[in-house]
């Protein structure tokens, strides 16, 4: 059983960090609105989605303290992540395997 | 919480203040538990009215009590009521918030302003799904495209209602997970926490990793009416079984978030009226989470005639009958506690043996539908009618009335007519595989489901089931009516009227307001039966 001592501890994350954080946000912003002017194929999706991602990631890890909490936390953080590659990934091989018949 | 302690306090039953505010403002676990469980069995009686309608229209092969597109609304309101407002709330919700503080040994659930604001959403949208029956949708509790996008009923309306209900079902799943993680008494460990509470917190689990799935696919198909996006319509690039994939890969879980909580109380009443300890603790405990887990993997299996490729389709059966193993874990377990025990059938016993009983013949029927070839001939069949309803009402509701015998007394610090409960529970169970029985052998027989008319050779055995319906309603009827007399002048329960020994049966009948004097030292499990102290 956890006891209140260890769950209040909290971490105080500095301004600076927060404004770095803003600053990389928006600077990704600019980059998925400036890439998406250029024609690079299917390579565009990936682009936007990794860019995304990358910008969901660091919201989670300072906004939201992922960073700073306890291995609990981590699991049920990353979990949904591979229910969400599951689904991705199974309803994707449905589409792409129609055509083959064994 | 180890510290918490309420200082001896006089006796004061949770159920001592009166007032409607002392109700909908209360965040007091049983209270909210109480306000669920008022709900749930008002929309399980008003569906299962809908379903006695269904079953009357089809006492004949004519469309002749109902028109075919009334026919169509009355079962998308059946079944999206009990499947959205009884059964998926169901135990979780109202059984779920009476007991896990008490099991655990905690004073309340973890956030208990949020648990009141759950109830209340999900009372949000019972209303939003009822402002929707102005103009109801008859498309099956499924809402499959491409007819739910094109169909002019209010499909949008009754969706959002779902939608919010939604957010009723994560919240309640988050706050139970941080209950159980945070708030078990000393001493309870993991391995001495009762069934039930593992079976509670798999559930919580799949309400909050699932339920958001849900939630998105009924927006996408919202926007796909309101402004016409084409995600499901080839004619715009879309594809109509991606809705499919979307809704199952939540609704599957599903399945298991209104089993499992069944299954923890029958792990639950099994020992005490067979009075052995629970054999096989830790493999039912683990098989909770396996079945949460492999029901992640296998909602494709409701899709094998909708033209999936065959490869996903093969992995997906193979996937399928992976389920079986932790569901049988459960059964063999539950039938290894009563190997020997000195049981005794009260009615919350019977129940739960009708539980393993029907549930089994749920189970292994399901294993014809998760076969490629079997079901290619089955599926949409009434063989699937049945099948669903042997796991659901065999399941979950056998599950569901157990619970309400069992926790009866503690909860309302009454007794029942325990001999009118017994004629309930025969007639129920009579009356059920009477009526559902026979559609395994109509569904065998090519007989597809939701149609309000139907070939004159089914006519025998739609009858059959038919009254086999009448019989399962006067039942449900009568033990309705003996619960509520109950109530009123029941006699005064005493603590432990079983001689349980979990912690909920450890404080008065009902339970004080702040559940327990000092929070308990937990020492051993909960189900040391047969063993002198």
């Amino acid at each position: 059983m956890s006891t209140h001592s260890h769950t209040e501890e909290r971490h105080i994350t500095g301004n600076k960090t927060y404004i770095i954080v803003w600053a990389a946000l928006m600077v990704m912003t600019v980059v998925t609105v400036y890439v998406s002017y250029i024609n690079f194929g299917m390579l565009n999706i990936v682009i936007a989605l990794v860019v995304a991602s990358v910008k969901a990631s660091i919201v989670a890890l300072y906004f939201m303290h992922l960073k700073f909490e306890d291995s609990i936390t981590w699991v049920f953080a990353l979990f949904p992540l591979s229910l969400l590659a599951l689904l991705i990934g199974m309803t994707i091989t449905d589409t792409f395997t129609r055509t083959i018949v064994p | 919480m180890a510290n918490h302690t309420i200082a001896h306090n006089v006796y004061v039953p949770f159920l001592e203040k009166k007032g409607i505010l002392s109700w909908i403002l209360s965040t007091d676990h049983k209270r909210i538990g109480i306000m669920y469980l008022i709900s749930i069995s008002f929309f399980f009686l008003v569906a299962g009215v809908f379903a006695l309608l269904l079953r009357y229209e089809l006492l004949t092969p004519a469309s002749d009590f109902v028109q075919p597109h009334t026919y169509n609304v009355l079962f998308t309101l059946h079944g999206s009521i009990m499947v959205f407002f009884f059964i998926v709330p169901g135990l979780a919700a109202s059984f779920g918030n009476f007991l896990i503080p008490l099991m655990i040994g905690a004073p309340d659930v973890a956030f208990p302003k949020l648990n009141l604001g759950s109830y209340w959403i999900y009372l949000l949208g019972t209303v939003i799904v009822l402002i929707a029956l102005a103009k109801p949708a008859d498309t099956g509790w499924t809402f499959y495209t491409p007819y739910s996008a094109t169909t002019d009923t209010d499909v949008v309306l009754i969706t959002f209602g779902v939608f919010v209900l939604g957010f009723s079902s994560i919240l309640t799943g988050l706050n139970f997970i941080v209950t159980i993680h945070k708030m078990r008494a000393p001493g309870m460990t993991w391995h001495r926490l009762p069934l039930f509470i593992w079976a509670s917190y798999a559930t919580a689990v799949l309400q909050l990793l699932a339920t958001p799935v849900v939630g998105i696919t009924l927006l996408l198909l919202i926007t796909e009416r309101t402004l016409g996006v084409g995600f499901f319509d080839p004619a715009k690039g879309g594809d109509p079984v991606l809705f499919q994939n979307f809704f199952w890969f939540y609704s599957h879980p599903a399945v298991y978030i209104m089993i499992i909580p069944a299954m923890g109380v029958i792990s639950e009443i099994i020992p005490v009226f067979a009075r052995k300890p629970i054999f096989g603790y830790k493999a039912i405990a683990y098989s909770s989470l396996g079945i949460a887990f492999i029901s992640f993997l296998v909602w494709a299996h409701h899709m094998f005639t909708s033209g999936i490729s065959d490869l996903a389709a093969t992995i997906f059966s193979f996937l399928t009958f992976l389920v079986a193993i932790p569901t049988a874990i459960k059964v063999f377990n539950w039938t290894a506690t009563l190997y020997k025990g000195s049981i005794h059938l009260h009615s919350a016993m019977l129940y739960a043996l009708a539980f393993v009983f029907l549930f089994t013949i749920g189970g292994l029927t399901g294993l014809f539908l998760g076969a490629l070839a079997a079901d290619i001939h089955l599926h949409d069949t009434y063989f699937v009618v049945a099948h669903m309803h042997y796991v659901m009402i065999g399941g979950t509701v056998m599950g569901f009335f157990g619970a309400l015998h069992f926790w009866y007394p503690k909860w309302f610090g009454r007794m029942f007519n325990e001999t009118v409960a017994k004629i309930a529970w025969f007639l129920i169970f009579i009356g059920f595989n009477v009526t559902f029985f026979p559609q395994f052998f109509m569904g065998i027989q090519g007989m597809p489901r939701r149609y309000a008319t139907y070939p004159a050779e089914f006519e025998s055995l739609m009858a059959l089931s038919t009254y086999g319906s009448w019989i399962l309603g006067l039942g449900i009827f009568i033990m309705t009516i003996n619960l509520i007399a109950g109530l009123i002048n029941g006699e005064k329960a005493p603590q432990n009227p079983y001689g349980s020994l979990s912690l909920e049966w450890q404080v008065p009948s009902p339970p004080p307001l702040e559940n327990f004097e000092e929070i308990p030292h937990v020492t051993d499990w909960t189900y040391g039966y047969g063993k002198k102290k």
